[in-house]
């Protein structure tokens, strides 16, 4: 059933021919730029150096190695205070489900947030650190426009520095998961199920797509303007405005819709879509959606279901082919966003004039 | 020779209203300096990255090595190495490590990458400072890196864009004598742009005067002079003295002067404290120098005034405010 739910998923991928896609969007944008060279042959090496400088360059750079300290510890206070007497609520709270495992990252004792919280919060601020000054500073430093004069396609740039960008940021985040793996089974001393371990995994895997969401974002941002400063304010501001301003706006609305005790269950239908719908837009919200669904396995819909649909229900966990399934909607929103930022960024930047400086 | 290296017809480009670059034609041959000399402003950058492809054309094509660079500049880019002004490099990396990632992007395997990139910062100078960070070099260090930097992918056409810019004069002497080296040797065509007329009338070959998107003239420095004092071409310059206190001038020195006026073509005649200057359509110091000696004066200097490249360049822009 799993297997089966997970090849539909990549056939449907497949489907998209993303990378079709994109090299006709390429042509499309950019005249020919390198109708003679690119198709078939594509000059691999000079991309493998561009991603390689871009990789080892986040590695030395004190920024990532400060938000990366800052992550991990935060991480760690976390695991170890749900361990040191949250263990009494995971105990107390294991009525039907046996995913003790995934109680590590969900779970808190109350004095700090659990371990998700943390990575769905702090997650974006590490993509706006990579992101932020991608283009403007090469710009800045007057790089820009000798690497330009090199015979390496415009977007290479880009398709580099976002390639790098997710590659550090899935070598974090896979580092985080695997030492609260680690650290749990030292201190659990059971280990945990497949199943628990593969929807870890996609955990993961689903917050590299959330991080690099934000990632996109700044390196639009940076393309967009000429100063580092600005993009990263500007990161920051539509990071806090999902995060805090946003829920705000959405309750205050909602709260005007609020139907009375006594409306018609068509009305309190139509509520619960809008609270549902308002929720949605928000990347944050649907890589929270994606998070409890994928991580609490007795979540089984993350939208309002009516009576008719939970008659007959049987109060069990889902499987993981389920609880994916349950996510497509969130996690194929999350995607295009990416995509949406990434196209507007190439469009931005296949059209500039490049000048030495500013 | 006959090849040429950069071939430019009817090149215009547009900013909104204004217009940057206007009309240009502008051929280079294979193997030649070519200087762009022309006030800030001018569209010399402007033309230079449409030469490599780095904006959009509004109109008109260009051709480099044969090759249109709005359709395939990643081939121009291939050929040419541009030295964009006031470059810049990765700081924290050290002068080699630099050369090598963009010998990596020109798709040259790193071993070799590195092993040019040694020889080449041997050529410019800069072989004992290889190892150091860039962010410790000095102003005209980096211009050399600059140039090891277009050096390094083997280039057919190398074009700089105002590389003297902050050297001081012994660093703009080495690094035009450098330019000058390496491209005799290795057979590079140069396209130069600058605003410092002496600069370019040092090393190139061939120069064009850029103003407002027009090229206004272009060619040698000497044709120049030509195309531009065409009225009076010639000027000549002297200075006369009596010979003896004995011997009297069988002429006043304003009868000189009528005398000398009368020679055939001669415009004009200056005469200031035992100086003269005289404008001719023609070399006429042979009859000038005759004509002194026999009216009992003896000549101390005659001598033939050469059109700089700064005269051209006033003259230029005088016409310019004029119009």
């Amino acid at each position: 059933m799993k297997n089966k739910v997970l090849r539909v998923g990549i056939s449907k991928l497949n489907e998209l021919k993303l990378r079709e896609w994109t090299s006709n969007l390429h042509s499309l944008v950019f005249r020919d730029d390198d109708a003679g060279t690119s198709k078939g042959n594509f000059p691999w090496a000079p991309f493998k150096a561009m991603v390689q400088k871009e990789i080892s360059d986040h590695f030395r750079n004190w920024r990532f190695i400060i938000l990366f300290v800052i992550i991990s510890l935060a991480c760690m206070a976390t695991l170890f205070s749900t361990m040191a007497d949250g263990m009494k609520a995971i105990a107390a709270d294991s009525s039907g489900n046996s995913f003790f495992f995934l109680n590590l990252f969900t779970k808190s004792n109350g004095t700090l947030p659990p371990f998700f919280g943390f990575v769905g919060f702090l997650g974006p601020l590490f993509g706006i650190s990579l992101g932020f000054d991608a283009i403007s500073s090469e710009q800045q430093r007057g790089t820009l426009s000798r690497v330009m004069a090199q015979p390496v396609p415009r977007d290479s740039i880009l398709n580099a520095k976002f390639l790098a960008g997710i590659v550090v940021i899935s070598v974090m985040f896979f580092t985080l998961s695997f030492l609260v793996l680690g650290s749990g089974l030292i201190a659990l001393g059971i280990p945990p199920t497949a199943e628990e371990f593969m929807r870890i995994m996609v955990y993961t895997v689903l917050s590299i797509v959330y991080v690099s969401f934000w990632l996109n974002l700044s390196i639009l941002f940076s393309v967009r303007f000429k100063q580092s400063a600005t993009s990263a304010l500007l990161g920051i501001a539509v990071w806090l405005f999902c995060t805090i301003f946003y829920p705000l706006i959405a309750n205050m609305i909602i709260k005007a819709y609020e139907p009375s005790k006594f409306a018609s269950p068509k009305a309190i239908y139509f509520y619960e879509k809008l609270k549902f719908y308002l929720g949605q837009i928000m990347p944050n919200e649907l890589f929270d959606g994606i998070t409890s669904a994928i991580l609490v396995p007795s979540i089984r819909s993350l939208g309002p279901l009516s009576m008719e649909q939970l008659q007959g229900a049987i109060p069990s966990s889902l499987p993981l082919g389920q609880s994916i399934m349950l996510v497509w909607p969130q996690f194929t929103g999350l995607l295009s966003l990416t995509l949406l930022c990434f196209l507007l960024s190439y469009i931005v930047f296949m059209k500039r004039e490049i000048r030495s400086r500013g | 020779m006959a090849e040429n290296s950069i071939d430019i017809k009817g090149l215009t480009k547009k900013y909104g209203e204004h217009i940057a670059v206007n009309k240009l034609n502008l051929t280079i041959e294979k193997g030649e300096i070519f200087g762009l000399l022309g006030p800030n402003g001018a569209g010399k950058s402007t033309t230079i990255l449409m030469i490599l492809g780095l904006t959009e054309v509004d109109s008109g094509s260009v051709k480099v090595c044969g090759i249109d660079s709005s359709r395939y500049p990643l081939e121009v880019k291939r050929k040419v190495g541009y030295l964009p002004e006031d470059v810049g490099f990765y700081n924290d990396y050290t002068g080699l490590q630099n050369l090598i990632y963009v010998a990596r992007l020109n798709n040259i395997p790193e071993e070799e990458a590195k092993k040019t990139a040694l020889e080449i910062l041997a050529e410019v100078g800069l072989k004992d400072v290889k190892d150091s960070k860039v962010a410790s070099y000095s102003r005209g260090m980096r211009q050399r890196l600059g140039l090891a930097d277009v050096l390094i992918k083997n280039p057919e056409v190398i074009i700089l864009d105002e590389p003297t810019l902050g050297l001081d004069p012994e660093g703009v002497k080495k690094f035009l004598q450098l330019i000058v080296r390496l491209s005799r040797k290795k057979g590079i065509t140069v396209l130069f742009s600058s605003h410092h007329l002496h600069q370019i009338q040092q090393v190139c070959d061939r120069v064009g005067i850029f103003v407002k998107g027009k090229m206004l003239a272009e060619g040698k420095i000497s044709s120049l002079a030509q195309q531009l004092f065409s009225k009076n071409a010639f000027t000549l310059e002297g200075g006369i003295s009596t010979v003896a206190q004995d011997v009297k001038p069988s002429l006043s020195l304003k009868e000189l002067v009528h005398k000398i006026k009368a020679i055939p073509e001669v415009e004009h005649v200056e005469l200031k404290e035992r100086k003269f200057m005289v404008e001719s359509h023609r070399d006429v110091s042979a009859e000038l120098s005759r004509l002194v000696v026999q009216s009992g004066y003896g000549l101390n200097f005659l001598s033939k005034k050469e059109y700089g490249l700064d005269d051209i360049y006033y003259q230029y822009f005088q016409e310019d405010k004029n119009t």
